[in-house]
Formats: C-alpha cells, structure tokens, sequence
C-alpha cells in the first residue's frame, strides 16, 4: 500500500486519500483487505490511461512509420495473390510445399485442400490470411533471431529478456490488444502488431536454445584455429542451430496462425473474419468450415517447415 | 630460440585464483587447496622447454592436468601465473586480435572427439582452417584435396562426417591441422578415442608423416605405450605437477618415484629399451657389431642365433663405443623383480 501509494505518486503525481482512509475502523483491519481506496484506485487508472493516451499521441506517428515495411510487404503479397489466377497461386503454393518437402503425399494433399479451401467460397479470405502469416512471421524472425542470438551470447541478456517472453506467452492475447488499439487503431497494422506479439516468443527462444546447446568441443575446436567471433557465429553456431532454430520458425507459424481469429477483432483481414462473424451471428456451419481452413492451412505449413527442416540435417541422419 | 618455453606456469581453478595461488606457493597441496578453500590445484609450477620439430609427449592420467597444459599453449585457458613463450613471443601478452592470427597461422590443434563439424564435408571441414587464414578458393580447395590424400582419405572429399569411422574422421582431423602449415601441432589425446589396431595404424601415418614436416609436435595421452612409442621427449604430469621428463630410455631405466615405477611396470621393456643406454667400456670381445640404437629384444635375438654372449656396439660410421652382454640384458629386464617380486616368472618369460 505504502509502496504502490510512492509510486503513483511520483508518476502521477497523485495526493494520498487520507480521507477515505480515515473512515475505515482499525478493527477492519483482519477482516478487509488493505485495498486502495475507490478514489485512489480511479484516479490511478485515469493517471494511467492519460499516460499512455499523452504516449500514443506522441509516439504513434513513429510506430506507424517504422511498420510502414510490414504494411507494404502486407498489402503487396494481398495484391499478388488475390490479383493472380487461382490456378496459378494453387500451383505454385503446392510447388513451394515441393520443393520444401519433396513429398508427393504433402503436396497433392496441399493442392486438394487449397481447392476445398477456394471451393467453400473461402479462397479470398484464406490469400489474406496466407498474407498475414507470411508478414508476421518474416517480422517475427528478422527480429527474433538477433534477439534469440544476444541471449545466448549474454547470460544478463537472457535473464532480461526470459521474463518479458514469459509474460507475453501468458497475459491473454486481449489485453495487449487494448494498447494496440489505442496506438495503431483498426485495420491491418495493429492485427499484424499482435500476431507478431503473440507469435516472437518460440523463434527467439529456440534461437537461443539452438546456440547454446552447440557442442562445446567443436567450437572449442573452432576458436583453436581462429576463428573470429563473426565466422564463429555464422559458420559453426547458426547452422549447427538450424535445425532447433526451424523448430522454433515452426512454432512461429504455427501461433501466428492460431492468432489469426483474435487478430480479427481489431480488423486483420482474412479466415478470422467469417469465424468472427460466425461467433456474433451463431452461423454453425460457417464458423466450421472457416475453422476447418485454417486448420487446413495451419497443416499445410507445418508439414511442409517441418520436412523442410529434416532435409537440413541431411548430414545427421546418413548412416555409413 | 624456437620452439616451445613454459615456465612456472600455474593454473587454479575457482573463484579467487590470485588469493589461492598464494597458499600455494606458501606449499600448500592439492587435496588441502580444495577442501580449506574449494580452489581446484589445476598446473603447478611446470617447466618444460619443447624443441623445435621434435615431439613431445605429455602424459598423465586423467585429472592429471595435461589437458589443461596443451590448452595454455595456445590460450585456450588463461594460466594463472606463467608465461608460455612460442616462437620467442609470450603467448599470454598477446592482444586479441595477435591471439586470433597466433592461432590460425602457428598452431593447429586435433581432438580426442574429433571434433569436425558435423554440417560440412571432409573437403570443406579441411579447408576451414584455410578460410580463418583468408586463402583463395582455388588454393584453399587444392590444398585440402593434398592432405586428404596424404592421410589416405582420397575419394570422401564429399562424405559428412556422420558417414565415416571414427579412424577415418581423425583422419578428417589431422588433414585440417596439417592444412593450415601451422608449425605447432597440438594433439589431445588425438588417438584415445580409437580402437587398439587403428590407433597404431594412425601412429604410424603421424610418424611417417612427421619425418617429412619436422613440425613441433605436442602430444597428450594417457597410454605409456603411446609416449614411448612415438615421443622423442615425454613430460609426466600427477596432479597437475611434472613427476618426471626426459626421453623414453630414462624413464624406463630412472624412474623418478613409486607412481611412475608403477606406470612402467607393464611395459615390454625389450622393444623400448636401446643397447647403448646399457652398453659397458668398449672391449676387444669376439661378437657381432650391433649399432647403439638397436632395442634389446632385437640385440638379444641376435646373440641367440649366433650363439655368443657378447656384442660390439657401434656408432653410425662403424667405429666401436662400447660392449653389450646378453647377462646386461637379461639385468636390465628383471632387475625390477625385487620391487615387485610376485611377477617374477612372468618376466622371465617376457626377457626370453
């Protein structure tokens, strides 16, 4: 109480209700718990919203400009695959899980499922959703690998940043959302900003775990031929990382897709709307099949990341 | 002066090192260093001088710190006091930059697990220490097809190393020491890890290779048999301080105490051994001349099949040095009966 009542003060600059305070008897002291007064608990949570309003009128120009890239990137990959012939995006996506699989299962499966997909009268929804996850996860990696690579160079570095990944793998995805709407209102842009929230935190830690479980013997052996930190990191412990690093790209993907429908309730387009408008309307049938494609999608992707990151230890599993 | 100079190099591992070293040098040992003040005694006080182009073997243990001495040679673990002088230049005052080139321009280094990376292949896990060292794609590929060949791995340029047996993938790991040029080889435990007949076999193709590149050669193992067999000079190491060095005939002959005395116990002295550590005043007695460097079982076959007691022992160019009886030999190979008497007839088979 005495603490919490500093702290306000210093931030908001907040007088203590000494008032209110004094009509509780000292006998409620066993029975009521020491809770801030009604007045105290207001103004702070006034304190607090001015605060980040004051913040979001500040600063969101600048997050809006430095997410310019991503809405670019966002908008021309729509473009590109709403605007192109459906059989023409069909046939290339089932080529890119080809050549990331080399499975003819996976890649008839793709090619059946996208159709079912395009023939439940989905197809728009699910190229803007794809657009989404393409966006997302390539933001999520650029910064996520750097991120996952100075934890496992710096011990103060990953018990810095450790807590604030667990926090963002267990507040509720909604209450981030509230800032991300005060900061970048409707549309895409906030969408995007928390699917990449909810979606960083496997890339950066199995970056960091790949690294680190490098064997110590081979770098060891690296650093006795002089080997520069630089040629170090991006000779032995990247790749020996890879195949923990894809698992963690796996993973990003995978969460990136499983926010999709929460991304909805602040105006990300794609799968997320016709489910969102299912739950609103009790639209039965819509809301499974729309569900049922993203878990399509979801599938598709993680196959295919999956074998494509099996194929990179090809030098692990040749036997001799 | 080339070569390799250690002196008064001491390693402890812990906390507070400096604060230890102290209590060292005020003699305090080992097993009291790490119950008072739980400061692990890991090198104390080596000195050891390592020619140029000769091999020297440091053996000991496990425990025994010889690990942790190769790895001052090259830095890999900061010494507590010391100096480590490579080439007349004292490896411990280098900057980190003078360090990196030291590393990858005078020594190279081969591990007891190998130590390759698992992501490349024979050809490109060769060429690594080439590219620390910046050289051209078309030399750097040439290079490393030569040394693949000359420790017999010509046609797995392309194999990982998942693929080939652990003979072969130190093999892979000889290749990249040698690839470098490094003058300094530094070898830890380099053919522990293989099985009996292999390790031989990689003995032998280190030999022979040695005979050609003269380099300097560190090499740590844990097998006297190793150390005599390949070590011009071997370095003892018990609990991170040196017990004894010199070359092979002294050690067998003079072992300084009790541990080393059990260390040599087991070996076939007669393969080790050469006549002219044993050898008496030259003599005008009727026998073959045998040259100083011929080992003991072969001398001994020799006075067998020509059915005489004695030999003439001569120099390179003939000239008579001394004189060697077979009862000097069959001296030499029991005389350690007495310390351990309960063997007595196994040594005499061994002798004969």
């Amino acid at each position: 109480m005495g603490i919490s009542r500093t702290v306000i003060d210093w931030v908001c600059g907040l007088e203590s209700d000494a008032a209110g305070r004094a009509g509780r008897a000292v006998g409620e002291f066993l029975t009521e718990f020491p809770e801030m007064t009604r007045t105290e608990w207001r103004d702070l949570r006034k304190c607090g919203d001015e605060a980040f309003k004051g913040f979001a009128r500040t600063w969101g120009d600048a997050f809006e400009a430095a997410l310019e890239p991503v809405r670019q990137f966002l908008i021309y990959f729509e473009w590109l695959l709403l605007t192109s012939p459906w059989p023409l995006v069909l046939l290339v996506l089932s080529a890119l899980v080809w050549f990331a699989s080399r499975s003819v299962a996976l890649t008839v499966g793709t090619a059946i499922g996208l159709f079912l997909i395009g023939h439940f009268t989905f197809w728009e929804d699910a190229m803007r959703t794809l657009a989404m996850i393409l966006a997302s996860t390539v933001t999520a990696i650029i910064l996520g690998i750097p991120i996952g690579i100075l934890m496992s160079r710096s011990n103060r570095a990953q018990s810095i940043v450790n807590p604030i990944l667990d926090f963002m793998q267990t507040v509720p995805s909604f209450v981030y959302l509230i800032p991300v709407i005060m900061l970048f209102g409707i549309g895409k842009v906030p969408g995007i900003v928390a699917v990449i929230i909810y979606a960083i935190p496997p890339v950066i830690r199995l970056t960091n775990l790949g690294i680190r479980l490098v064997d110590k013997e081979v770098l060891e052996a690296a650093d006795a031929f002089g080997s520069s930190g630089w040629k170090k990191l991006t000779n032995v412990q990247i790749p020996l990382a890879l195949p923990t690093i894809m698992a963690g790209v796996n993973q990003t993907i995978m969460m990136a897709l499983a926010m999709v429908v929460v991304a909805a309730m602040v105006g990300a387009p794609g799968l997320g709307q016709p489910v969102l408008q299912a739950i609103n309307n009790q639209f039965l049938t819509m809301g499974l099949t729309a569900g049922a494609g993203i878990a399509v999608i979801a599938i598709i992707i993680d196959r295919a990341t999956q074998a494509y990151g099996e194929r990179l230890q090809a030098h692990r599993t040749k036997g001799h | 002066m080339s070569g390799i100079q250690i002196k008064n190099l001491y390693k402890i591992f812990g906390d507070a090192p400096k604060a230890a070293l102290e209590h060292v040098h005020a003699g305090m040992g080992k097993p009291e260093l790490l119950e008072q003040h739980n400061h692990v005694l890991g090198l104390q006080n080596i000195n050891l001088t390592m020619p140029e182009s000769g091999i020297q073997v440091v053996m000991g243990l496990s425990g025994s710190g010889k690990s942790t001495l190769i790895r001052h040679i090259n830095r890999l673990i900061e010494p507590t006091a010391g100096e480590v002088i490579v080439d007349g230049v004292d490896v411990l005052k280098m900057s980190a930059e003078d360090l990196r080139k030291f590393r990858a321009n005078k020594t190279s280094m081969v591990f007891q697990k190998f130590a390759l990376l698992p992501h490349r292949t024979v050809q490109s896990n060769v060429e690594y220490g080439l590219e620390v060292q910046q050289v051209a794609k078309d030399e750097r590929h040439s290079r490393a097809l030569k040394w693949i060949e000359r420790v017999g791995l010509a046609g797995f340029e392309g194999h990982y190393p998942s693929q080939l047996s652990g003979g072969m993938q130190q093999r892979v790991g000889l290749a990249r020491a040698l690839a470098t040029d490094a003058e300094v080889l530094l070898m830890d435990e380099a053919f522990s890890a293989l099985d009996p007949l292999i390790r031989t076999d990689m003995q032998d193709v280190m030999l022979e290779l040695q005979t050609e590149l003269k380099k300097t050669i560190v090499f740590i193992t844990h097998d006297l048999d190793e150390a005599l067999r390949i070590g011009d000079n071997i370095a003892i190491l018990r609990d991170g301080a040196m017990v004894q060095e010199g070359n092979a005939q002294d050690i067998l002959l003079n072992p300084a105490d009790d541990y080393i005395r059990d260390f040599v116990k087991d070996i076939n002295r007669a393969r080790v051994i050469r006549v002219d550590s044993l050898m008496g005043p030259p003599s005008n007695v009727s026998g073959p001349e045998i040259t100083g460097d011929t080992r003991l079982d072969a001398a001994t076959r020799l006075l067998q099949e020509q059915n005489v007691g004695q030999a003439k022992v001569v120099d390179g160019s003939g000239k008579q040095v001394g004189t060697i009886s077979l009862d000097q030999i069959v001296n030499s190979m029991v005389e350690k009966v007495e310390l351990s008497g309960n063997t007595n007839t196994g040594r005499a088979r061994d002798a004969a």
